[in-house]
């Protein structure tokens, strides 16, 4: 029995981390998905939806939601700015080089976050108290249903945006060829400008809603944001359901090797199934097989 | 002149001056950052050979560099082993692992390699922080002794910048001899279009993987020397930091020179002094010197440099003409 | 007419600038590494900015022997290599006649080299046993010792008649250190660790590990970290409901702590320097004096709580300053006297330097605190 208890607490903790690297890796999908890039700096939104949220609510005393949706636009403003200015001039460029500027920007808003507040950690109050709920023996805290709940809706609304809706289809048909698009009329920069949107958008909203669970500081973006890379690499980034296993088998992974294995080799473990993954299945587990094209 | 006699010549004045600079920095702090910026320069020449020519990015570079501080540090304080002989060791390990490595991660292109390459850097910083009994933890490894070759022992900037120095000279010519050669040509091939050099016979891959071999190789030995000059070694050296660091130095100096793998890692060492007076902004300026060099001067620093001084031989050249 | 003011001007302006720099003796320059950023910013910002503000008033006030102190600090952001050549610059261009930090046991270990065979003295402010066991000539620090904060809870554990105990420790330096410590004392105190976990410095979940320890026999926690891990540590213990007394290290002893902990922090047990309790002391204690001039001096100044990290920094600029006081500002002076350091009241405990012994403090410097109502108690 005892064991039984332990291992749900495993799957149920498992399953709350990863539903956040599943939200953040839902970022990269999209922004990858629009225009083959992969943006380093995703993580940084995610910080900066946390630290904003603090900043408003801590600092100037706003109430909740107020600083929240501020926070969120504020996040986005960035995103569009950031794609503005670095990425369109670049649009033909190498990956390497676009690898490099994201992770120059990645740096850049890390270090401005710095200097504006400081090193300090902070927390967010939880949005709806601090008594744990019990669940077949295991507990999870309030705030993680938030967070299933938050990332269910992402993904619903994303399937109903990418699938139905006009907008959301000419961004699928840029990621798919971006010079048919524009033939058949798609005006492809404001495409990509509005995938750096939305994407810092569900960035910093996944910061937000975490950070009353493990705070929030300049430098959390690095390992978050690392963390949503590898649940969309695991998941394959072309679909946006399978992002969505790939951070829960991460966080279960996480858990299990935490439990089971060693602590200490828990992100070791995280890494060499990302690894195994790249190099025998490219695609992500639940992928579909690309074509490479010249 | 021919091409291959101006790049003689540049070597030449180039390592001239290097080898005596030290004359007039003696005992100063200056050659103590100078030694630094060897290692540093051997590092950018080694990512370079991997970025610059074969168009491969690695953010896990710093591993390779760790792992010969640490077969240096460890084998030579635990079981008391000759230190040169370590050095080969280590190089060769570290060269082992990447052509392992190499195949299976080459195969992947743009971010999934950035990704591969960063999630292998950080299971070996994993690896040095965890194994406590070997590597000394978080805490470092301290006592590594330094090097010696009979009477000679190399305990001072000053024996240390030349010992130092040497061997990135030896590293920067065999690089320019590499992309000079059959090998370098067919390297720019597949950095320009990898589909087009397949065509023509070249086989990408283990091209690719040769490059990362050697790339490692060298990466250990600048580990190694890092490790008998330091005498101490922690794997916060080596952490996700220090191999953007390594990318920024080749891009700020430079994709594809040699020159300006040397430029970059003598700006990303220095920069810190400058910068001593705007406390807290390093890292502001280190992004925006990212961003800024990749977006206005792919090139790196180095070709403006080229540029500015053609731009002032060409003058010249017009006065001299105007004056016969 | 306008000319010839202007010129006057100028000139006396010169000859004062001229005269004030002939007439002063010059500057004590004293070197100071600090990873002011990077992962140890938490020990580095309140060091420096502890040693700037102890440096000022001390000049504010005479200077030392009628000389005006100088700091140079440089940021070595937690690594080794930036250490060694601040350390290098130290020495060889600023000329400094003793040496402050580094933060971390680590950059404390990789300048020892550089220090010893320049013969410059150098207070770190780490807590590793390493650095001054075994004893080094050149080499001193305030930190206390990890073993001694062991110690410390090992005492009232054995109290408690806790026999079987739990440890989570961070896997940095700091982390590292303790669960060194803690394994190789627990023994002497009759307490057997059943369970030995560990996690990130940047993990943001440890319930795996709490759950772990949940199913042991595990009659108390000691987690050993600095923020924001053991915060975790606090909530997650709470949400799985874990009963059994939590004991943190010396490295949470802040306010900062508590605020981020919430409710998870309440009853938590801890051994700390006497700075984050100085009103409750006794008047009779030696430090409190001491204790209150520099948590009040500290507040005026940065509008936060002094902590112990800081009191690092002042106890090491003080040493200097009496040092120099009772001897001469050369290197070698500065070394022979801060060996001769006795009963200096400082902020991490009573200072007694001698040849054998470079730590200079007794398990005395830590005192056992405990959360209650979101406030620290001292215990006893």
């Amino acid at each position: 029995m005892d064991n039984f208890r332990q291992l749900t607490q495993y799957v149920l903790s498992g399953l709350s981390n990863g539903a956040i690297y599943a939200l953040i890796g839902f970022g990269f999908a999209i922004i990858h998905n629009a225009t083959g890039i992969i943006n380093f700096a995703q993580g940084e939104f995610v910080m900066l939806g946390g630290m904003l949220t603090v900043f408003f609510l801590v600092f100037c005393g706003f109430p909740l939601l107020p600083a929240i949706v501020l926070s969120i636009l504020i996040a986005t403003v960035a995103g569009i700015t950031f794609e503005r200015l670095a990425i369109r001039p670049l649009k033909d460029a190498k990956p390497i080089r676009l690898i490099i500027i994201t992770i120059g920007a990645s740096i850049f808003i890390r270090g401005a976050a710095m200097l504006i507040w400081g090193k300090d950690t902070h927390a967010l109050p939880a949005f709806s108290g601090n008594e744990p709920l019990y669940i077949a023996g295991a507990t999870i805290m309030p705030q993680h249903l938030w967070i299933f709940g938050i990332t269910i809706l992402v993904i619903i609304f994303s399937r109903l945006f990418f699938n139905h809706s006009i907008i959301g289809k000419a961004m699928r048909a840029c990621a798919y060829n971006a010079q048919a698009a524009s033939l058949v009329g798609i005006d492809v920069k404001i495409m990509v400008m509005l995938s750096f949107a939305i994407s810092a958008a569900i960035g910093s909203l996944a910061g937000i809603i975490i950070a009353p669970l493990t705070m929030t500081s300049f430098d959390v973006g690095i390992m978050l944001g690392i963390k949503g890379f590898c649940a969309v690499i695991i998941g394959g980034m072309s679909s946006g359901l399978g992002t969505v296993l790939g951070g829960l088998l991460l966080g279960l992974l996480e858990a299990l090797g935490a439990g089971f294995i060693s602590a200490s080799y828990k992100d070791a473990i995280a890494f060499i199934v990302l690894l195994l993954i790249l190099f025998l299945r490219p695609e992500g587990l639940f992928g579909k097989k690309e074509t490479e094209r010249v | 002149m021919t091409k291959e006699k101006r790049q003689i010549t540049i070597f030449l004045i180039f390592s001239f001056v290097l080898l005596v600079i030290p004359f007039s920095l003696r005992e100063s702090y200056l050659l103590n950052v100078m030694v630094f910026i060897g290692i540093h320069t051997m590092l950018a020449v080694a990512l370079n050979l991997l970025m610059g020519y074969a168009g491969q990015i690695s953010l896990g570079h710093a591993a390779f560099f760790g792992m010969g501080a640490y077969i240096s540090g460890i084998f030579t304080t635990r079981f008391g082993l000759d230190p040169w002989l370590v050095i080969i060791m280590a190089a060769l390990c570290a060269a082992a692992i990447a052509f392992a490595m190499g195949f299976p991660i080459l195969k992947l292109k743009g971010h999934y390699l950035a990704m591969a390459t960063l999630g292998f850097g950080i299971i070996i910083y994993i690896i040095f922080n965890e194994t406590v009994n070997w590597t000394g933890g978080p805490s470092g490894l301290s006592g590594i002794p330094n090097l010696k070759i009979g009477e000679l022992v190399f305990d001072n900037d000053f024996h240390n910048y030349y010992l130092v120095w040497i061997i990135t000279l030896g590293v920067m010519l065999l690089s320019i001899n590499l992309s000079q050669s059959r090998i370098g040509r067919a390297l720019r091939a597949v950095h320009d279009s990898e589909v087009a050099a397949r065509v023509m016979g070249i086989n990408a891959w283990v091209l690719k993987v040769q490059i990362f071999t050697v790339s490692a190789f060298i990466s250990a030995m600048a580990g190694s020397l890092y490790a008998h000059t330091m005498t101490f070694v922690a794997p916060a050296s080596f952490g996700f930091n220090f191999s953007v660091e390594l990318v920024t130095m080749v891009v700020v100096g430079g994709l594809g020179s040699i020159y300006g793998s040397f430029l970059g890692a003598a700006i990303l060492t220095t920069l810190p002094e400058f910068l001593r007076v705007f406390e807290d902004f390093d890292i502001i300026i280190y992004g925006l010197m990212l961003i800024v060099i990749t977006m206005f001067m792919p090139g790196g620093l180095i070709s403006g440099l080229q540029l500015l001084s053609q731009k002032f031989f060409l003058k010249f050249k017009a006065k001299a003409d105007k004056g016969a | 007419m306008l000319r010839t003011i202007f010129i006057i001007i100028f000139l006396s302006l010169i000859f004062v600038l001229f005269a004030g720099a002939s007439f002063a003796a010059p500057p004590i320059k004293i070197g100071a590494i600090f990873s002011v950023s990077g992962p140890a910013s938490f020990l580095g910002e309140p060091e420096r900015n502890t040693a700037q503000m102890m440096v000022d008033e001390i000049n504010k006030t005479g200077g030392v022997k009628g000389r005006k102190l100088e700091l140079i600090v440089y940021d070595t952001q937690g690594d080794a290599t930036k250490a060694v050549q601040a350390v290098n610059r130290l020495i060889k261009n600023d000329k400094v006649v003793a040496i402050i930090g580094d933060s971390t046991t680590g950059n404390s270990m990789a300048v020892i080299p550089v220090v010893e065979k320049a013969q410059v003295p150098i207070i770190s402010c780490a807590a590793g046993i390493k650095i001054t066991e075994p004893v080094k000539k050149w080499v001193f620090k305030t930190a206390q010792n990890d073993a001694l904060a062991v110690m410390r809870i090992f005492e009232h554990m054995k109290e408690q008649k806790i026999k079987k105990i739990a440890i989570i420790t961070v896997s940095d330096g700091f982390g590292s250190s303790g669960r060194e410590q803690l394994k190789l004392k627990a023994g002497e105190f009759g307490i057997e660790i059943i369970s030995d976990e560990t996690y990130g410095p940047k993990d943001t979940d440890m319930t795996a590990q709490l759950t772990k320890i949940r199913g042991t026999a595990a009659q108390a926690i000691v987690c050993w970290g600095t923020n924001p891990g053991p915060a975790v540590v606090a909530r997650n213990a709470k949400q799985l409901g874990i009963k059994i007394p939590l004991y943190m290290s010396h490295g949470v002893s802040s306010k900062r702590f508590i605020e981020l902990a919430g409710e998870g922090a309440e009853d938590i047990i801890l051994p700390s320097g006497r700075v984050i309790v100085a009103d409750q002391l006794p008047d009779k204690d030696p430090q409190k004096k001491a204790l209150l001039s520099y948590v009040n001096n500290y507040r005026k100044h940065f509008k936060v709580e002094g902590d112990h990290f800081g009191g690092h920094a002042w106890d090491a600029i003080m040493l200097i300053r009496d040092a120099i006081e009772r001897g001469d500002a050369t290197p070698m002076a500065i070394r022979d006297q801060l060996e001769r350091t006795k009963n200096f009241a400082g902020i991490g405990g009573m200072f007694n330097y001698s040849g054998q012994d470079h730590a200079g403090l007794t398990k005395d410097a830590f005192v056992l605190v405990q959360v209650k109502k979101g406030d620290w108690k001292l215990i006893k």
